[in-house]
């Protein structure tokens, strides 16, 4: 006799599954990174108390499936000490790791592999990705956030609400440069075609420029260098989903860290504002696209500093 | 006559220096590497001695500064050329030994090669005395021992930074006075003896004219041409010269020289369309070949110093440094 609050369920980021009686967890990893020794503890409970399988969450989480709605607490209990080093240890506010996850609206922040590893990534996406963790979670608002090094956009962060893009700033020294053309031919291959050369030396439209930094990654002589303050493609209103799919549109160019942060915080106090009651996982995107572009960029910018050099995009079009 | 002293006494003594002298030196220039939040160390104008680079290997070599990347020849009014008179600027550089002993490869180049001089260079060389940096540590890819490089002497002064302190040998008179009243300390620079790698390197007398027809060098076709060798080499001299007009004033320009890769497309092109070596393995070849066959016959010395910075730098893993000791092995075989 199974009597359990489905609603409660959920918010503690377990699933209401098409199995009678089973349930499957998920576990948050900010920026799908995580040191390997949580493994044995999902092992674990995904022996003990699930199916045995793990699965890979397209938010680069893990869902452990095929737990029973009356071992939750125990798994809570064993899955307090991943929440401990993944949550609370980045400065996550969380009471009582001992009852599991205390939201499940906001999801996971999805990061691709970064600056530590790829050669194209302009930051550390996945320290980026743990610091908007620590911001905005937990939170039982339905949003979606992604950090992605370059704009090869490996994560996606085109199908988020907030998606974060790296941007290189590069600078360029002619007294360094040999004329080459390692960087124009590149361009042309790879990227956009902004660069191009005059009388030996490189010129760039910066029209046409997305700042992926290819041009460093390419010149022999390092003529070319990233601007050493970190800025950023801020993204948003994309979705999947059965109503209206598309890709989210650039709201900011050349944004900082901490404006995007508290971007991302005043959406909340928006949503909460103008979400229809009672429809507590309302997309985002369908909230700002009813009261409008204007209302919504009045909201997310409520007391930002943005820098001299940030653009926000007047008009909005997706 | 050797000295030590702490960084800050030392400043002292480095502006009165930067009074007479442009002071070069290897500096870490933060997050401007080729990858992000990722440094470049080069040649630059240093100003304290906290900003000189004593404890990694620099990307690029001290040539940067004799011999730089872009320099003006002639500035060009209507027809007529008018060479660049530089200011009579002295020069003070700080390197390691194997740089030092490729000063020596530069000024053959540049001053011996052909009876022409090369007046911007030499203008500069005059100039210029080098302050010799002691190597704590063989780096990675160094193999300076096998190219007999380890070791230099023609420098005015040597020196070792270590527990914030500096150690000094003054070897040029110039200098002394500007020390008087510092603790004297018996230091004399100390030389790498071992490297990591060994290179041997061939007899230029078992080089035949097989070995340049090998197939050993097809594997190096997978080189893809970008020059950070050639870049980083503190002994590769090639340049192009260009004329170049000003857009603000077509009748004005100048002609320029610039650094050249003879592993970069283009190198070798010539009028009517004509260009050789269009795999870049060959273009190994011919590097390889400069560095220890052809200057060697004309120099009777390896023009490499087995600084290992295109190892360091090649974004293919290519390394020079087994080539050589693969090439020495052909000449054995065939031998």
């Amino acid at each position: 006799m199974l009597d359990i609050n489905t609603k409660k369920v959920m918010k503690n980021a377990y699933r209401i599954t098409k199995r009678r009686g089973e349930t499957a967890l998920r576990v948050r990893t900010p920026g799908g990174e995580f040191p390997a020794d949580i493994m044995p503890i999902l092992t674990e409970i995904a022996t003990q108390y699930g199916d045995g399988n793990l699965h890979i969450t397209t938010r680069q989480g893990f869902e452990i499936t095929g737990i029973k709605y009356e071992d939750m607490p125990i798994v809570n209990e064993l899955v307090a000490p991943i929440i401990e080093k993944l949550q609370k240890h980045i400065g996550v506010k969380i009471d009582n790791p001992k009852d599991g996850y205390p939201a499940a609206g906001t999801r996971n922040i999805s990061a691709c592999i970064g600056n530590e590893i790829c050669p194209y990534a302009n930051y550390n996406t996945l320290e980026f990705a743990k610091k908007i963790e620590a911001a905005i979670y937990p939170h039982d608002l339905h949003f979606k956030v992604a950090t992605t090094g370059c704009p090869n956009d490996c994560v996606k962060a085109r199908m988020q609400d907030f998606g974060i893009i790296g941007m290189a700033n590069v600078k360029y020294d002619q007294n360094y440069c040999v004329g080459c053309q390692a960087c124009v031919k590149n361009c042309a291959d790879r990227c956009t075609g902004a660069l191009s050369m005059h009388k030996g030396k490189v010129i760039r439209n910066k029209e046409l420029c997305v700042e992926c930094g290819e041009c460093v990654t390419r010149c022999p002589t390092q003529a070319w260098t990233r601007s050493s303050d970190k800025r950023f493609r801020l993204v948003i209103m994309g979705r999947t989903g059965k109503k209206d799919p598309r890709l989210a549109q650039e709201f900011a160019t050349n944004i900082d860290m901490e404006s995007i942060i508290k971007i991302i915080q005043n959406t909340y106090d928006f949503v909460e504002e103008y979400i229809t009651p009672g429809k507590a996982k309302e997309h985002i995107g369908y909230i700002v696209d009813r009261e409008g572009y204007h209302e919504f960029k009045k909201w997310a910018l409520k007391d930002v500093k943005l820098p001299e050099e940030t653009k926000i995009k007047p008009y909005m079009e997706w | 006559m050797g000295y030590k002293m702490g960084l800050k006494e030392f400043d002292k003594i480095f502006e009165i220096l930067s009074q007479d002298y442009e002071i070069y030196g290897p500096k870490t220039i933060e997050k401007a590497g080729r990858f992000s939040d990722t440094n470049n160390i080069r040649y630059e104008k240093i100003s304290s001695i906290e900003e000189l680079e004593y404890k990694e290997k620099s990307l690029f070599s001290p040539k940067d500064v004799l011999f730089p990347v872009n320099e003006t020849m002639f500035n060009i009014e209507g027809e007529k050329l008018k060479e660049i008179e530089e200011e009579d600027k002295k020069y003070l550089i700080f390197l390691r030994s194997c740089d030092l002993n490729a000063i020596d490869r530069l000024d053959n180049m540049f001053l011996k090669n052909g009876n022409i001089e090369d007046n911007y260079y030499k203008k500069k060389r005059q100039n210029t005395k080098f302050i010799l940096m002691e190597c704590i540590e063989s780096y990675l890819n160094c193999f300076c021992v096998s190219m007999n490089t380890n070791k230099a002497d023609n420098y005015s002064m040597g020196i070792k930074l270590a527990n914030d302190e500096i150690y000094l040998e003054i070897k040029d008179k110039e200098f002394d006075d500007l020390f008087k009243g510092c603790e004297k300390e018996n230091y004399t620079v100390k030389f790498i003896e071992e490297n990591q790698h060994k290179v041997e390197v061939p007899n230029i007398e078992d080089i035949k004219l097989e070995l340049f027809n090998d197939e050993m060098w097809e594997a190096y076709d997978r080189c893809i041409g970008c020059g950070r060798c050639n870049f980083s080499c503190p002994t590769c001299t090639c340049f192009t010269t260009t004329d170049i007009y000003y857009d603000e004033n077509k009748t004005k320009g100048e002609r320029r020289r610039t650094w050249a890769s003879c592993h970069v497309d283009g190198f070798s092109d010539m009028a009517g369309g004509h260009s050789f070596r269009q795999n870049t393995g060959s273009r190994m070849r011919y590097k390889v070949m400069h560095k220890i066959y052809n200057y060697k016959k004309r120099f009777g010395e390896n023009m490499c110093v087995g600084c290992g910075r295109c190892d360091d730098r090649c974004p293919e893993y290519i390394s020079y440094a087994k080539c050589i000791n693969l090439v020495t092995e052909k000449t054995r075989e065939e031998a």
